[in-house]
């Protein structure tokens, strides 16, 4: 049994300690939001929070987070910054297919919580291991410019 | 293959057409009173057609017979209802709507159901707008039955009937009782697009609260009691079947049930996915490659740089064009390739099935219900309407899931037939899985000769292609004439340029078993740019200005014309650049192309390094489709289709080598990065012309109008794509 902190919860699972938090999520907690691409960490859209910084779910032995905290898109909305990027996204229609978003988020999450007024280069840096096939690139920009501007 | 009896279909009124189009204006009811998705409080629902329900709760509900992959399918269908209905937007929630091709087939598939080809928009706008306006006229009718007024003397706006004159209202929902007992009106009056509230102006997406809190359920998300996972063990090349195979190691891993061999490899059952990943990554399979495929993908274009030399089967012709060649003052030529090249859709993929005594029930981001119901009900020994579909909201397609052979849904039933249909399975396939299970878009070589006269006029144009049928040994083959696939030529054979002597001729090999399919944009994603390239280096030859020798042969073609002047205009060309960085090259390049019935013009911007690496810096598009539904959504795709078709000409490509797909990850098989984006602007030309396609339009100028601006900047027109920067050195 593997004890995690997942959105708050405390929890303990029964899987083999190499399972990547990945599939902890999804397949044993029922957390689908965070969703599989590549099991590389090459394109970012399984993007969570491990007390506060983005990690690739899917290259994370599950070992890895014992005790730590872990955060997914579910709970995105219970934080500020959250919420704004949420509010932004929403207000731009930035998302198409949505597959890749959740992982978006996570990273403009993390970005906005350590940098309150990113500029392009920032966001270049933070996001640009976060692949999106429908290529919603001009308006992630825009969103994580709108959601700084709406928590200054 | 199927019954699907889609064979008479024309070219015209199956992929594109628009024209020609004939609307029946007997709707199609809505299903029977068990139909998913009813809410407790809408009872006594009122269900004037197969599109829409309205609630007494005062909900409105469209159901959408398309799948919305990200194309903003549901929204612009629910906001064309919505219109004419006079619904408030904030209410209307859309939901999928179940196989039926008998009230959901796609108007342009004849009697097939499915989305793709850019025609969910184009084929609905009719018949949705029907749908709105006869209910519309029922709940006006019930009212004035009510309130004992004149019909005429009622208004409806945001979901609510009034009688201004005795200041009575009603909302939908406490009409809905009493406008179902209302006759369906035979005829209704549509509005006039002056009075439009929600088309043209802004409807929200109904996607984006679900898409950006983790709700929005897709396919991967699915799980039923007792399912299993299974993840699957491929052959390393196509045609290659299995020998043997122990599953000894497989069965030790803890979670795996059943392994089983299908006809397409070797199945593992587990109780979750990364269980099935070991199992099948334990698998130890021996493949018989006796009847396999061989062949890397230099030999495939060797050859058919081969059957380039030979004239092919004659596509299109006008004129003399030998005579033209034979008086030619100066003759210009090139050859262009484009590689096989994977959908690589964010979510790799992946269906569920469960048997049931009724007959079977799939979980999929559905975009070939009628194919797949008949394929399905093929392995099952069903009756297709037993086959029942649950159409989710797919992590993107780009052609991928509207597969002619029902792949991977096939692939799915045999795992659920060979493990006894015991319990629901849910198919993964892993971004290998998926990067390497083919059906790309076909590997093709061009080339093109112009003949310009004395004076620099272009009087001849010769353009042979050579590159395998999609449509052959299709559910589509009726779209094969005289050994021409209308896909392989589109673009090419349609060229919108007044040239009096002109000549396309096609090879189509027969012995290349590499299974492809439709990329976003079809034939035209490498017709527009061999295709516009050139003309660009015949504009070079003849000494012109690239968009004045377009305006100049677009002569007859105002949409054409009218994109190419508004984005020109807008993009600033004939200015001056401005200067990049010490030692930076720039140009801007422009490229116009018709597809799916819409025009779309790009200017693109380009810095080149001194090292040949390359940045996109800017884009100016024009789009003409008709009548914009959402012009924000417009927006979007044209935005997303410049990523995603840069992504292209910057790296997309998939490398057979002896046989065997090189790339099998986003390492091998890079995507365009935000880093990497243009700024993008998108100018839409008004227009009182009906809906056509969006979602392909925007990618097929871009590729070549990066191009042209490269061969602005450093003088080398790119010959094949992805561009090989080490070309482009200084």
């Amino acid at each position: 049994m593997i004890q995690l902190n997942v959105n708050g919860k405390p929890q303990s699972v029964d899987v083999a300690a190499d399972t990547p938090l990945l599939w902890v999520l999804r397949d044993t907690l029922g957390l689908t939001g965070t969703k599989y691409g590549c099991g590389q960490a090459l394109c970012g859209v399984c993007t969570v929070h491990v007390d506060g910084a983005p990690m690739r779910a899917c290259v994370t032995p599950v070992s890895a987070v014992a005790g730590r905290k872990v955060t997914t898109i579910e709970t995105a909305d219970q934080s500020r910054v959250g919420k704004a990027v949420q509010e932004a996204w929403r207000k731009l229609d930035v998302v198409q297919c949505g597959y890749c978003q959740s992982g978006q988020i996570m990273g403009a999450i993390a970005l906005l919580s350590q940098n309150r007024k990113p500029t392009d280069a920032d966001i270049d840096n933070a996001l640009s291991g976060n692949l999106c096939r429908c290529a919603t690139y001009v308006r992630i920009r825009a969103a994580v410019h709108l959601a700084a501007k709406s928590l200054a | 293959m199927s019954t699907m009896q889609i064979e008479n279909v024309s070219r015209r009124s199956f992929l594109q057409g628009v024209a020609g189009l004939t609307l029946s204006f007997c709707l199609p009811a809505l299903a029977a009173p068990a139909a998913a998705g009813k809410t407790a409080a809408a009872v006594v629902p009122f269900e004037p057609n197969a599109f829409l329900r309205i609630g007494s709760d005062n909900s409105v509900t469209v159901i959408a017979k398309h799948l919305e992959m990200g194309q903003g399918t549901y929204t612009g269908l629910g906001t064309i209802l919505a219109e004419e209905l006079d619904a408030a937007w904030k209410t209307v929630r859309i939901e999928g709507a179940p196989a039926d091709a008998s009230r959901y087939n796609n108007l342009f598939w004849g009697p097939a159901q499915g989305t793709g080809g850019s025609t969910a928009i184009a084929n609905s706008w009719d018949q949705l707008r029907q749908a709105g306006a006869s209910a519309r006229a029922m709940l006006v009718n019930a009212a004035a039955q009510r309130w004992k007024v004149p019909a005429a003397e009622i208004t409806v706006r945001d979901g609510v009937v009034s009688h201004v004159p005795s200041k009575r209202r009603l909302r939908f929902g406490e009409l809905a009782a009493e406008a179902s007992q209302q006759a369906v009106p035979v005829n209704v009056v549509l509005k006039e697009p002056k009075d439009f509230r929600l088309i043209g102006k802004h409807a929200p997406r109904k996607d984006s609260a679900d898409k950006t809190n983790g709700r929005a359920v897709f396919t991967q998300d699915i799980r039923l009691p007792g399912m299993l996972v299974a993840v699957v063990a491929h052959p390393p090349r196509f045609g290659a079947t299995v020998k043997s195979f122990d599953a000894g190691a497989a069965k030790r891993v803890k979670g795996v049930g059943d392994v089983v061999q299908i006809p397409s490899g070797v199945a593992v059952l587990a109780s979750d996915t990364w269980s099935a990943k070991k199992g099948r990554d334990a698998l130890r399979v021996d493949w018989d490659e006796s009847r396999a495929f061989k062949l890397g993908s230099e030999e495939i274009l060797a050859r058919y740089r081969e059957l380039a030399k030979q004239p092919g089967l004659v596509a299109h012709q006008a004129g003399d064009t030998d005579k033209a060649f034979a008086g030619a003052a100066k003759v210009v030529k090139a050859a262009y390739d484009f590689p096989y090249i994977a959908h690589a859709a964010m979510e790799p993929m992946n269906c569920v099935i469960r048997l049931s005594a009724e007959g079977c029930e799939v979980w999929n981001g559905e975009q070939m219900h009628t194919g797949d119901q008949h394929q399905l009900a093929g392995i099952f020994g069903l009756k297709p309407e037993q086959v029942k579909i649950n159409m989710l909201y797919a992590g993107g397609s780009f052609g991928r899931r509207a597969n002619t052979k029902s792949d991977y849904v096939v692939e799915a039933a045999h795992i659920v037939k060979a493990s006894g249909g015991k319990a629901p399975v849910k198919l993964v396939w892993l971004r290998e899985d998926d990067m390497r299970a083919g059906y790309y878009r076909p590997l093709f070589h061009h080339t093109m000769e112009a003949a310009l006269d004395a004076s620099g006029k272009l009087t001849g144009w010769r353009h042979r292609l050579v590159g395998q049928s999609i449509l052959t040994g299709s559910p589509f083959a009726a779209m094969v004439k005289d050994g021409i696939d209308a896909v392989s030529v589109e673009g090419a054979a349609n060229l919108p340029y007044a040239i009096p002597n002109l000549r396309g001729d096609l090879h189509t090999p027969k012995d290349i078993d590499v299974p492809v399919l439709w990329w976003r944009s079809v034939g035209s994603s490498h017709t527009a740019y061999s295709t516009e390239v050139f003309l660009d280096l015949v504009a070079k030859a003849s000494g012109k200005d690239p968009v004045a020798l377009r305006l100049e042969l677009l002569g007859d073609k105002p949409r054409h014309s009218g994109v190419l002047r508004l984005a020109a205009e807008k993009a600033g060309w004939g200015t001056p650049l401005k200067p990049g960085a010490p030692g930076t090259r720039r140009g801007r390049g422009v490229a116009v192309h018709e597809s799916f019935h819409s025009y779309v013009a790009q200017v693109a911007e380009v810095t080149v390094a001194a090292d040949g690496s390359l940045k996109v810096d800017r884009v100016v598009c024009a789009v003409d489709c008709g009548i914009a539904v959402n012009p924000d959504n417009v927006r979007s795709q044209v935005e997303g289709a410049v990523g995603f078709a840069l992504s292209a000409a910057l790296y997309g490509e998939i490398t057979l080598k002896d046989g065997a797909v090189v790339q099998g990850n986003f390492d091998g098989f890079p995507l365009l990065r935000i880093n990497e984006m243009p700024r993008v602007e998108v100018h839409i030309l008004p227009s009182t012309a009906k809906p056509t396609g969006i979602g392909e339009p925007g990618v097929p100028p871009l590729a070549p109008a990066v191009a042209n601006a490269i061969g602005a900047a450093t003088g080398k027109y790119p010959g094949r794509l992805p561009f090989v920067t080490a070309e482009l050195r200084a």
